[in-house]
């Protein structure tokens, strides 16, 4: 009997050291996930602190990297947002209500769900694509700020279609029905009582989103916004440069100063990037109170 | 007096009464417009993809008219640029799959083992603090992850073989691998947190460990997200344009050593289109055709992700 328990002891013991062992195995792996992040930041902030220079702003890139700036990739980027983030929330939010709260369960709503979930899945390249064959070359915008920011308005569409999906799918059905027992029409429900109740979730998508596509590169290296910039754009129909632009510009010059300079351009898009991102989480939060 | 008071009172209710009308006529139209202008706002996405088949197919078409299709997907040398000119996929195929096998054999490991831990390990405390930051990773600009790759990573593979020159496969893949740990792990921690409680507390209550429980009960029946992740996050590896094109550089290469430098389909398309192609040339087409490639695969890709995670999900 007592061989048994012994038996049975040394089994549980063992079971309970290979448990042991592959929880901190698990643990090791989360780590490496946020080691990465970290070692990304430091190496980051270590090459591109030095040139953190009001020279950087003011400045336009030039052939030296001493007192090089990005004056027009900063504006380049601001402007696009401008012009993108009404287009692209006019037009996800307005598919969103469509889908939510009028489509008729069917084949077709089904097809144009499908189809957003797989859009959401096509590479940011083959946008880029896209917009050199729609934009560019079809209805003849060239190489220009409108072509660049309603490429990146379908690219972001998907992700603001699902998002302001599940935030109006998150209003009460009884704010509905107070809305209708009041005599108020379909359209006057949506707008004036649904819309509001889901309006910061829609609004923290809107910014992800955005913030999403401040970060794209590829898609606008395809319709060829470019490079090198001296100038500020005036008009829709101007050529344009964005941050990961003439960050990529100086990182592909073998010079070490050039590398320096795509450090610091890193730092304000990964400010600019957590400034949005902030401000989404203090809309969430706000919203999540008011519930 | 009485009489013109009444006419008044008469007056001032026909006018209401149309103000009435008018107001009730504006909310009828708009009840009735307001659908169609935002199913139009709807359909935008399905011409989007319109758009895209139709560009790619119609572009294609061309270039296939002056480069056989067979001499396309089956021609072991590319070189659009340099005479003689050659337009064979594969090694912009086997580069691209290079890239995707690295990132996979770094990112689903690890995006698992993330996913295995913050659903059934972690505490809550620690749960909250990790996946915010897992998903900052998400967020990161590719282009950062370039940078990244170009400033730590090679160098760091450099130290390690002597034979791995500035652009290489390896680094890329590896800080590809990074940027889709997330996807991993956040989608497979979805499917494992679906999982429903009593099957655990069922594990426990028969003396099983936490790992016992992860292993066999948890990973088992959620195993149709975990492979969908896999094949999203797949999927995700081959698109991925910035990082290969910075840091695994612009030489198509058929080769299986991870230190040569290669490149990948879309760090081709980059290429392409930093240069200054005429419209119509064969190279402006090339692009096109390696587009429609990547397009098909990828969109293969996520169709069948949506299909695994739908089929063969455990119902409880």
């Amino acid at each position: 009997m007592n061989i048994f328990q012994d038996a049975n002891r040394t089994q549980i013991a063992g079971r309970r050291r290979t448990d042991w062992l592959l929880h901190i195995l698990f643990v090791v792996a989360t780590s490496i996930g946020v080691i990465a992040l970290c070692a990304l930041i430091v190496d980051i902030l270590i090459d591109g602190i030095a040139r953190l220079q009001p020279d950087l702003f003011t400045n336009f890139p030039s052939r030296r990297a001493e007192g090089s700036g990005m004056k027009s990739a900063l504006v380049g980027t601001i402007y696009m947002l401008l012009i993108m983030a009404p287009i692209s929330f006019i037009f996800g939010v307005g598919a969103a209500i469509y889908l939510e709260e009028y489509a008729k369960k069917g084949k077709i709503t089904r097809l144009i769900q499908l189809n957003i979930s797989t859009l959401a899945g096509v590479p940011s390249i083959v946008y880029g694509i896209l917009g050199l064959a729609l934009f560019v070359r079809l209805l003849a915008l060239d190489r220009s700020l409108i072509a660049g920011a309603l490429t990146m308005t379908l690219l972001v569409l998907p992700i603001i279609i699902v998002s302001a999906q599940e935030a109006i799918r998150a209003v009460p059905k009884s704010r509905r029905d107070a809305s209708f027992a009041l005599g108020a029409t379909k359209w006057q429900t949506v707008y004036r009582s649904v819309l509001p109740s889901a309006l910061p979730g829609v609004l923290t998508g809107v910014i992800l989103a955005m913030s999403r596509a401040i970060g794209e590169t590829a898609p606008l290296v395809m319709i060829g916004a470019l490079t090198y910039v001296a100038f500020l754009p005036e008009g829709l129909k101007d050529s344009f440069t964005v941050i990961p632009i003439q960050v990529y510009n100086w990182l592909s010059k073998p010079k070490v100063e050039f590398q320096e300079l795509a450090a610091s351009g890193i730092i304000v898009l990964l400010a600019l990037l957590l400034l949005m991102n902030f401000s989404a989480i203090l809309l969430r939060n706000k919203y999540q109170k008011n519930v | 007096m009485q009489s013109e008071g009444l006419q008044s009172i008469d007056q001032a209710q026909t006018v209401n009464k149309e103000l009435y009308e008018f107001k009730n006529k504006r909310v009828s139209i708009m009840n009735k417009l307001m659908p169609v202008v935002l199913f139009l706002c709807a359909s935008v996405s399905v011409l989007t993809t319109i758009g895209i088949v139709f560009t790619l197919i119609t572009e294609t078409y061309q270039f296939f008219k002056q480069i056989p299709i067979l001499d396309f997907l089956f021609g072991t040398k590319w070189s659009p640029l340099i005479p003689p000119k050659s337009f064979g996929v594969l090694p912009l195929l086997s580069g691209t799959l290079m890239i995707t096998f690295i990132a996979c054999l770094v990112a689903i490991p690890l995006g698992l083992a993330s996913a295995i831990y913050l659903s059934e390990y972690a505490p809550k405390r620690v749960r909250k603090i990790i996946k915010p930051i897992l998903e900052v990773l998400a967020g990161v600009p590719t282009i950062v992850y370039g940078y990244f790759a170009l400033s730590l990573v090679t160098p760091l593979i450099q130290s390690l073989f002597d034979s791995a020159g500035v652009f290489n496969a390896l680094s890329a893949g590896i800080v590809v691998g990074i940027m889709i740990i997330p996807m991993v792990s956040s989608l497979s921690e979805d499917a494992m947190s679906a999982v429903p409680r009593s099957l655990r507390d069922g594990a426990y209550a028969l003396g099983a460990t936490r790992f016992e429980v992860a292993l066999k009960i948890v990973v088992p029946a959620a195993f149709s997200g975990i492979v969908a992740s896999a094949v999203l996050a797949f999927s995700r590896a081959i698109g991925e344009t910035m990082i290969v094109t910075v840091a695994a550089g612009s030489t198509p290469n058929m080769t299986v050593n991870p230190l040569d430098s290669i490149q990948t389909m879309t760090a081709y398309i980059v290429q392409v289109s930093l240069g200054d192609t005429p419209h119509g040339s064969i190279e402006y087409g090339s692009i096109f055709a390696v587009g429609m490639t990547l397009f098909v695969i990828t969109f293969l890709l996520n169709i069948l992700a949506q299909y695994i995670a739908r089929k063969f999900r455990e119902e409880y």
